[in-house]
């Protein structure tokens, strides 16, 4: 049995730490702080320009004004700032954000992303994304291992126009835990499998250069 | 002093539009756009507009209105996946758009409005984005050089304004706003609330009254929600 999306989530969840400034993507991403561990203190940060973001309100408690990047509207933890779009991308492209979490339709081994468009269709734009994986400290990408077409998303390299060169570290799918040699010519390589699922299985659907130790 | 204060989007308007202007739009989706200077914008029948905003609104209301009307030639924004009109738009060659990454975005506009013309960031070099721009490498990293934008108006808006021109924002409807209202040659705000001068704290305001040439009070607003999410209870 792979992961589900919430395992994936609480997989992902594991990689915080107590103290860090963290933004997430839309999706998988989000759930992640559903997973937040106990002993873990985490300050999220949405690039629309609000630090400490908190849960989503109560039907009584929607403030129009407080959202988060997808527009849903969020509330205030204690400690909250907001800040304008420039000052928010200052802490992101100045190294201040410690984890980057998104979703991604292609990830090559040498860490390049390409999560924004599809030649062809209508592009709706890279948003904070290029900006993210430029400046944040780390990045974590979770994705499902194949595309819908059944096409493997880890791959020798994109197809797709970029995000980002040299971006990913580590990459959360279904099917297991892998980490991104982005400065070096190692590959993927396997840290830990899903629940059930087989290194073979996980050969069968990545055509990145894999390393199983 | 000079009187900045108006009565409402039209007057403060009078006299600054034409065809073809580069408008710098304060708001991120629906949160602190200007409501009531676009719906002015759309009355005066404009066209020919270039419109630099975070997003494009969506259908029936911020820039969605301008782009309805067939007002807008081009858009430079980082996100404009929730509006219809756009993507119809911009599939039948009606509509110009240059994507920009949002932090790039800010950092043009907050660049423009200082007086810096350019600036190099590690955003987006090796990607669609970089091409055909200056790559410089600075202690071993690729950086590639962005543009400062200045357009001609700014249309902000803000929480509470003074009668000199300072201006507060309201949580996450600060934004793009402050950038904005620094990166035209005239800054027209629109405010929730229009206070006298010595009102506000001084060590609260957002804006400082030198941005801010021309303003009014658009209230009432009924603030607008795009994704209206909540817990149970």
């Amino acid at each position: 049995m792979a992961w589900t999306r919430d395992q994936m989530a609480a997989r992902a969840a594991k990689e915080l730490k107590d103290g860090f400034y963290v933004n997430l993507g839309i999706g998988i991403p989000t759930l992640v702080s559903n997973y937040v561990p106990e002993d873990v203190d985490i300050t999220l940060q949405s690039e629309n320009g609000m630090l400490g973001v908190g849960p989503f309100p109560l039907d009584n408690e929607v403030d129009p004004d407080i959202i988060n990047a997808g527009k849903q509207t969020v509330t205030e933890v204690k400690g909250t700032s907001y800040f304008s779009s420039a000052d928010s991308f200052a802490m992101i492209r100045g190294g201040h954000i410690d984890l980057s979490i998104l979703g991604a339709m292609e990830v090559a081994e040498n860490g390049d992303l390409a999560n924004w468009m599809i030649p062809g269709k209508m592009v709706k734009g890279m948003g904070g994304a290029m900006d993210l994986v430029a400046g944040v400290k780390r990045v974590i990408v979770t994705m499902e291992h194949v595309s819908k077409d059944g096409q493997s998303k880890l791959l020798k390299e994109c197809t797709l126009p970029l995000t980002g060169k040299r971006v990913v570290d580590m990459v959360i799918s279904e099917l297991g835990v892998f980490s991104v040699d982005k400065h070096g010519p190692s590959g993927i390589t396997l840290l830990e499998l899903a629940d059930g699922v087989t290194v073979d299985e996980v050969k069968a659907k990545t055509k990145a250069t894999l390393v199983v130790r | 002093m000079a009187n900045k204060v108006y009565k409402d989007a039209k007057s403060a308007l009078d006299g600054l539009l034409r065809d073809d202007l580069m408008l710098m739009c304060g708001g991120f989706g629906l949160v602190g756009i200007p409501d009531r200077l676009i719906e002015a914008v759309r009355d005066s029948g404009v066209k020919g507009l270039t419109c630099v905003s975070n997003n494009a609104g969506i259908d029936g209301a911020g820039l969605g209105l301008l782009l309805e009307s067939g007002q807008v030639r081009k858009m430079i924004s980082s996100y404009v996946g929730e509006n219809k009109t756009f993507a119809k738009l911009y599939l039948e060659g009606k509509l110009e758009l240059e994507f920009n990454p949002q932090g790039t975005l800010a950092e043009r506009c907050r660049a423009g409005g200082a007086g810096i013309p350019a600036f190099y960031t590690k955003t987006g070099v090796g990607t669609l984005v970089s091409e055909g721009k200056e790559i410089r490498n600075f202690d071993g990293e690729d950086y590639v050089m962005e543009r400062g934008l200045v357009g001609d108006i700014a249309l902000v808006k803000a929480w509470k304004g003074d009668t000199a021109g300072n201006l507060v924002y309201r949580k996450a409807a600060r934004n793009f706003n402050p950038m904005m209202a620094t990166a035209a040659k005239i800054c027209v705000a629109e405010v929730e609330e229009l206070v006298e001068v010595g009102q506000l704290d001084p060590d609260h305001i957002h804006t400082p009254a030198v941005f801010v040439k021309r303003l009014f009070c658009g209230a009432p607003y009924d603030r607008k929600i795009e994704q209206r999410t909540i817990r149970k209870a």
